[in-house]
């Protein structure tokens, strides 16, 4: 099944390949500043691999290394957020973050993110004692001995966010294959022709978004990587809805060498949330969950909020983070071969996807100059946040079909019949929060394999059944 | 968006199942005048609409039904004694002294009720909140999603699976299986006995499904849908069955979350609300019956339970409970995991006729109860878990002026 493009009306300018959060931010920067782009994802959905499983955390960048490419990526993705998530109707919840010292190590050390802090040049970030991280969260455990205050830590949908990116990336003429594999490819001085899954494809640029396993693919067709991935897992709880009251801000730990550490926030969805680990492991395939972490996970919640003990648990979840042999963004144009390699994003890729996509435009127009468009679209996305109005509040929906997210049939049916559909199950859940929830699908499983029967790459049914009865 | 609408009634059932319609028919029945049964589902009748199986009924209707069935003569009973019942009306939020907060897709509005019955009924544990390892694959599912698929959508969410759990309900889903022409590749219990009774427990031998008992699901593995599950068997070693489903059964937990979300006090060792022997919860405008109180029971138990707690309803309209307070604490101690009601007010008007127990643990000993450290009320006896537990709260025969009792087993 290898035909291809017969014509130049088949080359694109650009072809990005992976479609997690930074692909999707990648095609909407190059697809609004006038280029004609392509996105391959071997995927039957975009955030199929990192990007499906985050904190869901606006950072501000305020412990990044100072000067560093991650910084002004988070910085830049940070405003731009800001200024487009309400044209797309993309949730924020303003909940401020506290990093906080749980004993005299951690205390000494926050001076130390303060300063930083100010130095990336976030300056609303400042040193608060025990008196005033009790009076701003009860319910943390009283062995809080400080924190460093960072107001400007938000909230945002991790899902619904790089949706949106991409879906107004469509509406200016971006083009998306699902389970389109990239297996080889040629580049001729001009043109690459990248051999798919799903036959040839032909484009001047190739950005390379392909999460973990974007060496794999530089090895494929460059011969060589800059850099090499190890994964890294990270497993997340999600505590039931009524947890949520016991926390307002995101609560950081003070990091290590190695990671963020484990964070405890609330969600947009309205739930609580521990994670993640940070487990290196070779298999860049599977993230499988281990109950003796998870446990642990929940026995971490419970410590630094004592009302958790007995709170039941909605969801657990793992994802692997692209990381790299270094810490830093592998961010370059690879010289005299049209190509631009985003590796190495791990953690902060939600914030800065937006960033990371002007950064790498910037280093494009060096040599292209392409036409922006002139009046930009916006697609206006389904609310799924608690703390804006919901489907379920204004009438003529249908029916409720998952009770514990109160997820609406008008809901599922739009999702299903919109312009970027889910291709699979994760897909569906993470457009509507379907089967999300506290039963995870004991109500709602059956009657969500009905619904979306037909749509999906695999059917959550096997097969009919008539004889039941 | 503020519902502006406020519709007042007598008496507010949230969940149409055994326990709520069984409440709302006794209800009518004692002259209750407006009585509304808020279900969520486009259908009222609860989790037998999808046992597609016999027994159903017997000691309510004196005939043998199927689920689905029984749950059809419930909403016609009901129906038949003047309840009102509204489907697909959700409730969001349970607000003090009977103020609902209610969706549809008619829109949202505000239900203020003399009396709240909460009859939300139970659900099982899923793979989630189990903590299970592995990948996370389609195909893990619980019993009552696999019924749904069965009876309700006509689906087979797979063809293979592995049993995990030996409950009354674990049955039923080798039941359905056989059925739908599914064949179990084997069944496990963490325990080493299954927990459902004998005889009813070598029902899955005689389907041909092995059973391992002593074994724990150690991981999940697939990456679009199962492709098999680790298991460590009793003696030690582990084995990969080759199955393309997971059926997680049992390990009940009240539906809750109305609860969790409100002012009501919860009890967190049976994870339901606190009540008195009357059902009556700690906003005494709310009142709450069947599986919600305690996983599990039988549809049956918890028809008759609506019923009972519906009786005292009807009499707390008319001013003849007594004061919800003072009351008298009932802690359980020792492999005793929980003790409905919660409390006791101290009356003579009788309320439910037992404490109902559950063990942690398989155990053998004396049930014990002590009124303020002393013991007033014993048994020898042995039970495992899921098992039903009673104590019949006449037979303590209450000293005057008990401020505090223990249940307790004194294992041997």
């Amino acid at each position: 099944m290898t035909k291809p493009f017969p014509n130049q009306s088949g080359i694109y300018d650009v072809i990005v390949v992976g479609g997690g959060v930074v692909g999707c931010a990648m095609v909407r920067r190059f697809t609004l500043e006038g280029a004609r782009v392509l996105l391959l994802e071997k995927s039957p959905d975009i955030l199929s691999g990192a990007s499906k499983g985050n904190s869901a955390i606006l950072h501000t960048g305020f412990d990044a290394p100072t000067g560093s490419l991650e910084l002004q990526c988070m910085k830049d993705g940070y405003q731009e957020y800001l200024q487009i998530h309400q044209k797309m109707s993309l949730p924020l919840l303003k909940t401020g973050a506290m990093v906080v010292a749980w004993n005299e190590d951690d205390l000494g050390k926050l001076q130390g993110i303060v300063e930083q802090a100010h130095a990336n040049g976030i300056a609303d970030v400042n040193l608060i004692g025990r008196e005033r991280v009790r009076a701003l969260e009860p319910n943390l455990a009283h062995n809080a001995l400080g924190a460093v205050e960072v107001p400007g830590e938000f909230l945002i949908d991790p899902w619904s966010a790089p949706l949106g990116y991409l879906l107004q990336a469509m509406m200016h003429g971006a083009q998306v294959r699902f389970n389109t594999e990239v297996n080889g490819g040629y580049f001729d001085g001009e043109l690459w022709a990248l051999e798919t899954t799903n036959g040839f494809v032909r484009g001047r640029t190739i950005i390379n978004c392909a999460g973990l396993f974007g060496d794999v693919l530089e090895q494929q067709l460059l011969g060589a990587s800059s850099f090499s991935i190890h994964p890294r897992k990270g497993q997340f709880v999600v505590f039931d809805k009524a947890a949520a009251r016991y926390l307002g801000n995101i609560i950081l730990p003070v990091p290590n060498e190695r990671t963020k550490g484990i964070v405890l926030t609330r969600t947009v969805y309205g739930n609580l949330l521990v994670g993640p680990t940070a487990e290196e492991q070779e298999d860049r395939l599977h993230a499988g969950l281990d109950s003796d972490v998870l446990r642990q996970l929940v026995d971490a919640a419970v410590e630094r909020i004592p009302a958790l003990e007995g709170m039941p648990v909605t969801a657990t979840y793992a994802a692997l983070r692209p990381a790299t042999e270094k810490k830093e963004y592998r961010v370059q144009r690879v010289e005299g071969k049209n190509w631009i390699s985003v590796g190495g994003i791990r953690s902060t890729g939600l914030t800065a996807a937006l960033g990371i996509a002007r950064h790498v435009f910037s280093l494009y127009q060096r040599e292209h100059t392409p036409v922006p468009a002139p009046i930009l679209q916006w697609p206006t996305l389904p609310n799924l946040a608690e703390h804006l109005p919901r489907d379920y509040q204004r009438p003529g929906y249908g029916e409720i079909v998952c009770h514990c997210e109160m997820v609406t049939l008008r809901e599922i049916e739009n999702a299903l019949a919109s312009a970027l559909p889910p291709g699979d199950l994760g897909g569906l859940k993470r457009r509507t929060r379907a089967c999300m929830g506290r039963c995870q699908g004991f109500y709602c499983g059956a009657r969500v394999a009905e619904l979306s029967a037909g749509h999906l790459a695999i059917p959550l049914a096997t097969g009919v059944c008539h004889e039941a009865h | 968006m503020k519902p502006i609408e406020v519709e007042n009634i007598d008496v507010a059932i949230i969940g149409g199942g055994p326990s709520g319609l069984s409440a709302a028919m006794t209800l009518r029945k004692l002259g209750v005048d407006k009585v509304v049964v808020l279900e969520r589902e486009p259908e009222a009748g609860g989790i037998p609409r999808h046992c597609g199986h016999p027994p159903f009924g017997l000691r309510e209707y004196g005939r043998i039904y199927t689920g689905p069935a029984y749950a059809r003569k419930n909403v016609a009973q009901a129906l038949k004694a003047g309840v009102q019942i509204r489907v697909k009306h959700s409730v969001t939020q349970m607000g003090q002294g009977g103020r609902l907060e209610v969706v549809s897709p008619d829109g949202a509005q505000v239900i203020q009720a003399r009396r709240v019955l909460i009859a939300t009924g139970a659900r099982e544990t899923p793979r989630s909140a189990r903590l299970l390892g592995g990948d996370r694959p389609l195909g893990v599912i619980n019993t009552g999603a696999f019924q749904s698929y069965l009876y309700l959508e006509h689906l087979k969410p797979f063809e293979r699976p592995l049993i995990v759990g030996t409950e009354l309900v674990s049955l039923s889903a080798v039941m359905s299986c056989r059925r739908a022409g599914i064949k179990p590749v084997a069944m496990i219990e963490a325990n080493l006995r299954a927990t459902a009774r004998w005889p009813l427990s070598l029902f899955p031998r005689l389907c041909g499904v092995p059973m391992h008992f002593g074994a724990q699901l150690l991981e999940i593995h697939g990456t679009g849908r199962v492709e098999g599950a680790t298991v460590r068997l009793a003696d030690g070693q582990t084995r990969t069955f080759d199955c393309d489903g997971v059926l997680l059964t049992g390990q009940f937990t009240p539906e809750s979350s109305l609860v969790r979300l409100s002012d009501l006090r919860l009890d967190p060792k049976s994870g339901g609300p606190y009540i008195d022997q009357y059902g009556r919860c700690s906003d005494p405008a709310y009142f709450a019956a069947g599986n919600l109180l305690r996983p599990v029971e039988t549809a049956g138990w918890s028809f008759r339970e609506g019923h009972k707690i519906a009786t005292m309803i009807a009499r707390d309209l008319q001013g003849q409970l007594p004061a919800a307070t003072p009351s008298i604490e009932i802690a359980c101690k020792g492999d005793l995991k929980l003790c409905v009601p919660q409390c006791l007010s101290n009356s003579s008007v009788v309320g439910m006729q037992h404490l109902q127990l559950r063990v942690s643990r398989a155990v053998k000993g004396r049930l014990v109860v002590r009124a303020d450290g002393k013991e007033i009320w014993s048994r020898a006896g042995s039970s495992l878990p899921e098992r039903r537990l009673l104590i019949p709260i006449a037979s303590l025969n209450l000293p005057q002026g008990v401020q505090q009792l223990e249940v307790d087993f004194v294992g041997q």
